[in-house]
């Protein structure tokens, strides 16, 4: 579903992503990981062309997505993004949000679109909150409805960039819920995450990124048990150390 | 004073209409409530071309933004007054000149407002607009410019007290507005020039002291929205 | 429309232009250290704690922002001589009456905004800096000039640069009353030949060069000294 081939970004000197390389098959689970500065957000970005790539190729869908006049709007449409900050649109209800792509680019009825957003809505528990505005939400409750706006589009892909990073720790654990239960229904998904119970739970494999790299690709089991690469044994030694374990979603903010 | 306001207190709001033209206060909020609607749709226009990727316009846009903001009104009223008549080919009268030099002039400013409008919004409203796939039209139609439209409102009354101080010199190519009011006024009085132009001058300080007052007011209620939810 | 640059150069066109420049720039200079010295004034009258001379210093601020710029100059020109003793007046009109004026109105006018933007800048230093100057042991000068007005020129000077080329352009309103300066000979010109373009492309580009100048600057300090609050 996924493919990319040597792919490399810079801002200016600085080498973001390095000839990275890596395929993601239909219904895979796979979570990235890696310290902060790592190239991971940059990596995901790229997969919806919101950042641009110097050198390689992306293909989605067997489509090159970076060739020239590839429709940009028709292979967003088709992929759901959840990021970091939400990015809910504060002058839309809760409602409003999820039904925006279905209006406006499916072309999808007024009265059609309001019954998909308040299923969707339902879908990731919200059913109590769906006229809400986006400031009267929780930041838990926002990245809800901002995971029910990208299902709108139907996407059979949802990238998520770091989804739990900006939540107060006693709301990680309801986002997380949600995206179990779609990898679950048998969503592609690729999460950008320092939720490492997560990873270890729901993931099919995982990618460790450092320097713009790709440094290790494994089973979560083998990932976790006996990473390979000098630098990932350090990053999960940092992330599950003892002393910090109490303070798991502090270290990850840490790293973020 | 109070004679003088109850002696041509007519003139002051309407000029010599219904005889004539509408003139006075009621002929300056026309002109400046024209020149500012009208200019309006261009600074949208010339905003997006400014911090759009099309490099042609962004130049052309900055040029313009730059050359209007750049020189007093009335040296543009001195351009429209010579080169609209040389265009269209055909005399024009001086309420248009007026208008069209004060649509160019607002324009400029305008711009920077609107695009300090679209600045302004957090840089993850446009790819969250973009992830879900609109396109940049639907985008900026449909997530960007309601919200830096609301978030404009007090810029723009404040730009519209700034218009209807502007006004005020479109007197000198015979334009039919208050301070015309107060010179023929002034002209027939002669001797009480300083009443004269204190009342007019009091016409504008209500005016525009309560549009600013109205607009501070209107920022706050705003900022505390953004802060507490609707 | 053909461009005829031999015009502007010719000895009948070429002086009048430049001697309209230089009142254009006489004025803004002596309208600008008006309102620069009054500014300060007000903004030490306001620090006064005295309600009357509060308000009044709040009227005339308002008064000089909400009125247009050339009914104040009238106000000068044709009300003001109506009260002033036969005296002055009679010393007024010995010299350059418009000028006078009109240097008197524009440097009010702009002294009003000069005010606000200095007092703004200096609300926006939190009292805490003062406090924390204060307790590493400098004094108040020291608190004065190595950590508050640093901070609040950050604040208070791209306004005032601002305004000042608001300033530069309204000096063209003094033509109302008939101060010889650009826009009036750029006017004068044009009535007496005719050569429209010639003298209105001139006057425009000199407005534009010392508009572009003084936007220069604005922008250069901006870079140079970027506010350290974010208001």
């Amino acid at each position: 579903m996924i493919d990319l081939q040597h792919v490399n970004k810079w801002y200016g000197q600085y080498h973001a992503l390095d000839n990275v390389t890596g395929q993601i098959k239909k219904g895979e689970v796979v979570v990235v990981c890696g310290p902060s500065g790592s190239g991971k957000s940059t990596m995901i970005r790229t997969l919806n062309r919101l950042e641009t790539i110097q050198s390689g190729r992306i293909f989605v869908n067997g489509e090159d997505i970076y060739s020239p006049g590839h429709d940009v709007n028709k292979l967003r449409a088709g992929i759901g993004f959840v990021f970091q900050q939400f990015n809910l649109f504060p002058h839309l209800s809760a409602r409003e949000n999820v039904m925006l792509s279905p209006l406006k680019v499916a072309g999808m009825s007024k009265a059609e679109a309001s019954d998909l957003a308040a299923e969707l809505l339902t879908k990731v528990g919200l059913e109590h909150r769906i006229d809400a505005m986006p400031a009267q939400l929780s930041g838990g409750q926002q990245q809800r409805v901002a995971i029910a706006r990208a299902l709108a589009q139907k996407p059979p892909l949802i990238l998520f960039d770091e989804p739990t990073s900006a939540l107060d720790p006693e709301m990680v654990g309801e986002v997380l819920s949600v995206m179990k239960q779609l990898a679950s229904e048998g969503m592609t998904m690729v999460v950008v995450t320092h939720e490492m119970g997560f990873a270890q739970e729901v993931a099919d494999r995982i990618w460790f990124m450092d320097a713009g790299k790709i440094l290790e690709e494994a089973l979560p089991r083998d990932f976790f048990s006996a990473p390979k690469h000098p630098r990932a044994q350090r990053f999960l030694a940092d992330i599950l150390s003892p002393k910090m374990v109490g303070h798991a979603p502090d270290a990850a903010e840490a790293l973020a | 004073m109070l004679d003088i306001l109850s002696q041509y207190g007519m003139m002051f709001l309407v000029g010599t209409w219904p005889s004539g033209p509408v003139g006075g206060f009621a002929g300056t909020l026309i002109l400046a409530g024209l020149g500012l609607g009208l200019s309006f749709p261009l600074a949208v226009l010339m905003a997006l071309a400014r911090t759009g990727h099309i490099k042609a316009l962004r130049v052309f846009s900055t040029i313009w933004v730059y050359t209007f903001r750049g020189i007093p009104l009335v040296t543009i009223i001195f351009w429209v007054y010579f080169l609209l008549p040389v265009m269209i080919g055909t005399t024009v009268p001086a309420f248009t000149t007026a208008l069209s030099a004060i649509v160019v002039y607002e324009s400029a400013f305008l711009t920077e407002i609107v695009r300090a409008g679209l600045d302004g919004l957090p840089k993850g409203q446009m790819e969250a607009a973009r992830s879900i796939g609109l396109s940049y039209f639907k985008a900026m139609r449909s997530v960007i410019l309601p919200q830096a439209l609301v978030n404009m409102i007090p810029s723009l009354l404040n730009q519209f007290v700034s218009t209807i101080k502007a006004t005020s010199i479109v007197y000198i190519i015979g334009v039919q507005e208050i301070t015309f009011s107060a010179q023929q006024i002034n002209s027939i009085e002669m001797t009480k020039a300083l009443s004269v132009y204190l009342v007019l001058a009091g016409f504008y300080f209500v005016a525009c002291l309560g549009l600013s007052q109205f607009s501070k007011w209107l920022e706050s209620q705003i900022r505390n929205r953004q802060l507490h939810g609707v | 429309m053909d461009f005829q640059l031999s015009f502007l150069m010719s000895s009948n066109v070429l002086p009048l232009l430049l001697q309209g420049a230089a009142t254009t720039v006489r004025l803004f200079s002596t309208a600008w250290i008006i309102g620069i010295l009054v500014a300060f004034l007000l903004v030490g009258l306001r620090a006064v704690p005295n309600r009357w001379i509060g308000r009044i210093v709040a009227l005339f601020v308002e008064y000089h922002r909400n009125v247009p710029t050339v009914v104040q100059i009238m106000v000068w020109y044709f009300g003001m001589p109506e009260i002033l003793p036969q005296d002055i007046k009679l010393w007024i009109n010995r010299g350059d009456t418009e000028f006078l004026f009109a240097m008197i109105a524009l440097g009010l006018n702009v002294s009003a905004f000069f005010a606000e933007d200095i007092r703004s800048g200096m609300r926006a230093v939190p009292h805490t800096q003062l406090e924390a100057a204060r307790s590493i042991g400098l004094s108040a000068f020291g608190a004065l000039i190595y950590v508050l007005l640093p901070q609040a020129l950050r604040i208070s000077v791209p306004p005032l640069i601002n305004r000042s080329l608001i300033l530069f352009k309204d000096t063209s309103l003094a033509m109302a009353i008939g101060v010889a300066e650009l826009s009036y000979q750029t006017k004068a010109i044009e009535n007496l030949s005719f050569r429209s373009l010639e003298v209105f492309f001139a006057s425009t580009v000199f407005y534009l060069l010392a508009s572009l100048a003084l936007m220069g600057i604005g922008a250069w300090f901006s870079r140079r000294f970027p506010p350290a609050f974010k208001g």
